[in-house]
């Protein structure tokens, strides 16, 4: 049988097209897994997993020790705010202090773009990145394009516009690499401010005109305004960004097609999309959240069926 | 590489008829019987078997499901191959059940062993039975023995026994394969 091409999960980019239908393929089985009544399967039961986040996370951590849980691997759970961190002490020597207890992969989210390449670099075991930074979001990216998949039932070929802060987006970015490489068509859409110079060069359109952008395609994917990550004005106000690039359901049902929407979470209502598009037939987000189980376990037992 | 004839066509639908009227004697109706193909390959067996049932028999309603037992393997990480899953399609509850586990070939019990664990994530069988087409002698690992055998084999370990169907490979057909 076909396994990955890479020993870890560190970004979209270091991924080819079959590894993408591979770990599609082994998450519609657990998928089913996790609609059982008795959702565990015992897999990874000499599988040791170290959740290392530097960053915080509610959605994806939690996804990941579901999924973790759901394989039977051990797992522990370690968060920057109240460890040796701020005591000084490097990543490397953090991390092989933990693989030192005998941790077979690292699931590491890092505010530095790039801290999973280092890591796997100078550790050894698998590393599975979530969340570097604003370079990449790998299993965010998966889970989107299964979502796409599951719900019109292909991703090549679909239009698909990322919409709002791609400059600091890593769903954004992991986001293009993904449906690039199953042959979707791109497109982002956002104020000039928050559009990377560049963008263009990694074969994606450019609009600025959301209504435009949203009757071109067939998948809108809302990403979160970051105020955290906002260090200047990018934007004159938060209502001026949702008067331009916010969708509501009136906006929704004036579009010249029904489209899927999406949105990464957390939702920031009323400013990316307003509560009545998130919980419209037309939003699957939820169905984003439960499919990241699905994919992150999908990920998990593939890089660890490499582990020897 | 030399390869026999273990069972021809005719065989198998013999033996398939033998095993059919075993479990119709043993669960009748079928009302509280439910059987198990363990994928890949046991999956064509419970159809058929089904088949000569309905058919042949008159069982109206027999819930039929397979099984995938790959995550619940013991060989994971052992081998250098990933090991890839197929479809579990069970739905109906086997809770209070009389199963039946259906495979092709028996051989370690290591599939078997992974198959009773997997069916337990789908509530408490009252009993399980095991049913083989191919009983592969003095090759267990594990103290598994069937209920319901269609023929007992002493192949030795380098040789292999593979069971064609119609359906999937063009016609029904056993072989012994020795390299």
């Amino acid at each position: 049988m076909a396994e990955l091409s890479v020993k870890h999960l560190l970004g979209i980019k270091y991924l080819n097209e079959s590894d993408i239908q591979l770990i599609f393929e082994t998450a519609d089985h657990f998928k089913e897994v996790i609609n059982r009544s008795i959702k565990k399967v015992p897999s990874l039961r000499d599988i040791t997993i170290a959740n290392i986040f530097f960053e915080n996370s509610t959605r994806t951590k939690l996804s990941f020790e579901l999924a973790e849980k759901r394989l039977s691997a051990d797992v522990i759970n370690f968060s920057a705010g109240q460890s040796s961190v701020k005591k000084g002490e490097t990543l490397i020597d953090t991390v092989n202090n933990i693989l030192s207890m005998k941790v077979d992969m690292v699931v590491m989210r890092h505010p530095n773009p790039g801290a999973g390449i280092f890591l796997s670099k100078h550790v050894n075991a698998s590393i599975v990145n979530a969340g570097d930074g604003a370079h990449e979001h790998p299993t965010q990216a998966l889970l989107d394009s299964y979502s796409i998949r599951e719900k019109l039932g292909d991703v090549a070929g679909k239009n698909v516009v990322i919409v709002g802060d791609i400059l600091h987006s890593r769903v954004a970015l992991s986001n293009i690499f993904a449906l690039k490489l199953q042959g979707a068509n791109v497109k982002v859409c956002g104020p000039k401010t928050l559009l990377p110079k560049y963008v263009e060069s990694l074969g994606v359109g450019v609009e600025t005109n959301l209504r435009k952008a949203l009757n071109w395609c067939d998948v809108a994917n809302m990403l979160r305004i970051q105020n955290e990550r906002l260090d200047i004005s990018y934007f004159p106000t938060t209502r001026e960004y949702t008067q331009q690039f916010g969708v509501n359901k009136a906006f929704l049902d004036s579009l010249d097609k029904e489209i899927v929407i999406m949105h990464p979470g957390p939702i920031n209502r009323g400013v990316e999309i307003t509560s009545d598009v998130a919980d419209s037939k037309q939003s699957i987000i939820l169905n984003q959240v439960e499919n990241g189980v699905a994919i992150r376990m999908a990920v998990i037992y593939l890089l660890a069926s490499k582990i020897k | 590489m030399s390869q026999k004839v273990l069972l021809s066509s005719k065989e198998i639908n013999i033996i398939l008829h033998r095993l059919a009227c075993q479990l119709l004697e043993n669960h009748l109706d079928f009302e509280n019987t439910v059987l198990i193909g363990i994928q890949p390959r046991g999956t064509f067996v419970a159809d058929r078997l089904t088949k000569i049932l309905k058919e042949e028999y008159g069982v109206k309603h027999i819930n039929v499901g397979f099984l995938d037992i790959t995550f619940y393997r013991d060989d994971f990480r052992r081998g250098d191959k990933t090991l890839a899953a197929t479809e579990t399609k069970i739905d109906f509850l086997v809770e209070g059940k009389k199963v039946v586990l259906i495979d092709d070939v028996l051989y370690t019990g290591r599939s078997i062993r992974a198959a009773l664990t997997a069916i337990q994530s789908f509530g408490r069988p009252s009993e399980i039975e095991l049913l083989t087409l191919i009983d592969r002698r003095f090759s267990r690992h594990l103290p598994i023995q069937p209920n319901y055998r269609g023929r007992q084999v002493d192949a030795i370990n380098d040789e292999k026994v593979k069971v064609m169907w119609e359906e999937n490979d063009g016609k029904d057909v056993i072989y012994l394969i020795s390299n």
